[in-house]
């Protein structure tokens, strides 16, 4: 069975609703996030001020919530309930189930989206205490928690069906790793859940009076790494699964893929420290031992790369190119579906580089807390990953809605990407460049102390200014994009690719199927990574901090 | 499972460069002792005075030895306190001659700062109830920024000091 009917045949009007939802939060968010990003490259540049008393943490704070946190996780589970839907199915009682997750994201963001707005959470996306925001935006990141573990739950439970229903047969590929980004995000994001519920809300609401500050920061990048891993992880199923049928390929290796999302799961967890690193209070043993955790992803990324190029390779070569690079330009350069993505692995490349210095032991005092650190995200995160996100809705969207991706709209797509490209390459580079002079990250203009140094950090924010702007286009005509998608695109069957297993493919080891042995190990790693220094932490604190509402702003 | 012999050749080559890396960032951390800033020493922060480096007359800079210095400094929102001069005057600029060895020592009164001379290595978060130290040797002349490079509230950007090297 090859599936083609199977990426045929359109969903259940009711499963296309659900699904549809998540993709709308995702765009409204990439217009409100875009414009919030448009607006600091400008105050940024010196020449311009925010209207009406606008203060720039306010909108820094929407950027990287609605952008990090809410467009991310919206897409991405929205996303894999597709992907779940397709490969194992979903009853009414899960649809319905999903729906409550929805809704609770959703009503967990406005509250967390009015109370920034309204200037009572100038504490950005990090909410680092003791700077105390008002309740109700602790509060409302808790709904977003708890219901994307609605969802994470209803996904376990769809397979669990599936697997009852199919006796020994290895899960499909796609649902496999929904459940490992699943089972990451879930063990991942307790670690913030336990800091906001039992830390910053009773903290905020005055039923205790003081924070351990250490222990809240540990325990958020506990959460934040596996974060950026859960940003990625949906881009690497498109990598493994669709794009090698996109180009008119198979599966590269199925066993392979499942490995490498394994070990994507036992190393993303018990490495937060390589955000602590200059941080009082910790051993730096600890700190080393979780910085060789970290680059433990080298192996799953090499082969990651090498199974992308040999798909290549070896779906050209099938084509009949037999020079060394001939299958290179046979790639279907034209299709927006192959194009985005591709273009958000070429980013990748520096991007990964980058994320190796930043996790350095020693490179990171150099660049700790600079703007380097916001010009790599922006390749990693809002390029490699939000060009394969876009990549998947040129095609994800048409499925959901009945149209078609129309060869207009398909070249639209692809000067979206060069735009996108074009605006990011300025952007980041200036950014990489300022950070290395020194330039901090989160500051609105300033001249500091003024001197030479300073002069030259002025030029690359306006360099990030240009750039931003062009960005800010590409995200106009994303949207455009997504309403002709979405309402006016004519009627049809767009594909779902999902990639078939080559027919004398290897037989998949079972063991790599066996969630005990994995999630122990995972579990293992960091009570390993974790324990003796949160022991430590906790041992030697010093005395709690009380709420700080003047600095950001509250009466 | 089956992996492709360029695959392996691949995959042996990409581990044996993190190994040689790795073993290259350990011999710096453990043999030439450039751990990052981990300074584990706790105080009061509501009560920073009672420790010896930042009492009011013990702030901002002081030669130890010949062509050693330390600064001692404490950060509250939005300012750097590294004592006053002469006149009773806030210092805001230190100045240390070029080749000096300095060791910069800073807590925090209230909430996360940072502190970062711009264009040097010295870089730590600064933490209530935790004490922040680094020591560098100050090789290049000029003026350098300092920076606190960690969101602290809405005046967080003018939040600065200067080190001169002369
Ligand atoms: C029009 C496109 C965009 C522009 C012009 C833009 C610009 C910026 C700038 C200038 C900053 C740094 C501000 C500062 O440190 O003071 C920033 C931070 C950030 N951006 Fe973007 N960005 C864009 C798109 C995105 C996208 C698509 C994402 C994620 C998917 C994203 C995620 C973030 C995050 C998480 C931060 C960090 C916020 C913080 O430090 O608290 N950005 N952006
Ligand atoms: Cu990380
Ligand atoms: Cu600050």
């Amino acid at each position: 069975m090859d599936g083609t009917e199977n990426n045929l045949r359109l969903f259940p009007k009711k499963d296309a609703r659900l699904y549809m939802s998540f993709m709308y939060v995702t765009f409204v968010s990439l217009l409100v996030g875009g414009l919030m990003g448009l607006l600091q490259t400008f105050v940024r540049s010196g020449k311009f001020t925010l209207p009406f008393n606008i203060n720039y943490y306010t909108i820094l704070t929407v950027h990287g919530v609605i952008l990090g946190l809410v467009l991310t996780t919206f897409f991405i589970i929205g996303f894999q309930f597709a992907l779940m839907g397709k490969t194992v199915g979903i009853s009414d009682k899960q649809r319905n189930v999903g729906w409550i997750s929805f809704w609770m994201m959703l009503v967990g963001t406005v509250m967390a989206a009015v109370t920034i707005l309204v200037g009572q959470a100038n504490v950005l996306y990090t909410f680092y205490a003791p700077l105390a925001a008002h309740p109700a935006f602790y509060i409302g990141l808790a709904l977003v928690i708890v219901g994307s573990w609605i969802s994470a739950f209803t996904n376990f439970r769809q397979l669990y069906v599936w697997k009852k229903a199919h006796k020994g047969e290895k899960s499909p590929l796609l649902a496999f790793m929904v459940i490992i980004n699943m089972l990451m995000w879930v063990i991942a994001s307790l670690g913030v859940a336990v800091s906001v519920v039992i830390q910053f809300i009773p903290w905020s609401l005055g039923y205790t009076e003081t924070i351990n500050v250490l222990v809240s920061r540990t325990l958020f990048w506990y959460f934040g790494h596996p974060l950026v891993y859960f940003w990625l992880l949906p881009a690497y199923m498109a990598w493994y699964a669709i794009i090698p049928k996109i180009i008119g390929g198979k599966l590269f290796s199925d066993s392979l893929a499942r490995l490498a999302f394994i070990l994507l799961l036992l190393f993303s967890i018990p490495v937060g420290f390589h955000h602590q690193l200059t941080e009082p209070g910790i051993d730096p043993t600890w700190k080393f031992i979780q910085v060789v955790l970290t680059m433990m992803v080298v192996v799953p990324s090499l082969m990651t790369a090498f199974s992308i190029f040999a798909t290549f390779e070896i779906t050209g070569r099938k084509k009949g190119f037999s020079s060394l690079f001939g299958w290179f330009k046979k790639l279907p350069w034209g299709d927006v579906r192959f194009f985005a993505p591709f273009v958000g692995m070429v980013a990748f490349i520096p991007g990964g580089i980058g994320g190796i210095i930043n996790a350095s032991h020693q490179m990171n005092a150099l660049v700790h807390n600079t703007i380097w650190v916001t010009g790599h995200f922006h390749l990693t995160v809002a390029t490699a990953v939000l060009l394969t996100y876009f990549g998947i809705a040129y095609w994800l969207v048409p499925h959901l809605t009945g149209r078609r991706l129309t060869k207009q709209i398909n070249k639209l797509g692809i000067i979206q990407t060069i735009i996108w490209a074009v605006g990011m390459t300025i952007m980041s580079t200036a950014m990489h460049i300022q950070g290395l002079l020194g330039g901090p990250r989160r500051s609105a203009y300033s001249e500091y102390a003024g001197g030479a140094q300073v002069d030259t950090w002025v030029g690359y924010q306006l360099a990030q200014a240009v750039g931003g702007t062009i960005l800010f286009i590409g995200i106009l005509l994303m949207i455009y994009i997504f309403i002709k998608l979405t309402f006016f695109a004519p009627r049809g069957v767009e594909e779902f690719p999902i990639a078939a297993e080559d027919e004398n493919a290897q037989v998949t080891p079972k063991i790599l199927e066996n969630w005990y042995l994995w999630v122990g190990i995972t579990i293992a790693l960091i009570a390993f990574a974790y324990t003796i220094p949160m022991i430590d932490i906790i041992k030697h604190s010093p005395p709690g901090s009380v709420p700080f509402k003047w600095p950001i702003g509250r009466m | 499972m089956h992996l492709h012999k360029y695959e392996k050749v691949w995959l042996t080559f990409g581990m044996a460069s993190l190994v040689i890396f790795l073993l290259v960032i350990g011999f710096a951390a453990f043999w030439k002792g450039t751990h990052p800033q981990s300074h584990l020493e706790t105080i009061d922060q509501n009560n920073v005075e009672a420790h010896d480096s930042f009492k009011p007359e013990n702030l901002g800079l002081t030669e130890v030895a010949d062509g050693k210095y330390k600064v001692n400094m404490v950060a509250s929102a939005f300012n750097y306190d590294f004592g006053v001069d002469k006149d009773e005057k806030p210092v805001k600029t230190i100045r240390v001659p070029q080749g000096s060895t300095v060791l910069f020592t800073i807590t925090s009164k209230d909430v996360v700062h940072g502190f970062q001379v711009a264009g040097t290595n010295v870089n730590m978060m600064v933490e209530p109830g935790h004490i922040s130290r680094y020591e560098a040797v100050m090789k290049n002349k000029g003026e350098f920024t300092i920076v606190c490079n960690e969101y602290c509230g809405i005046g967080h950007h003018q939040m600065f000091g200067k080190v001169e090297v002369y």
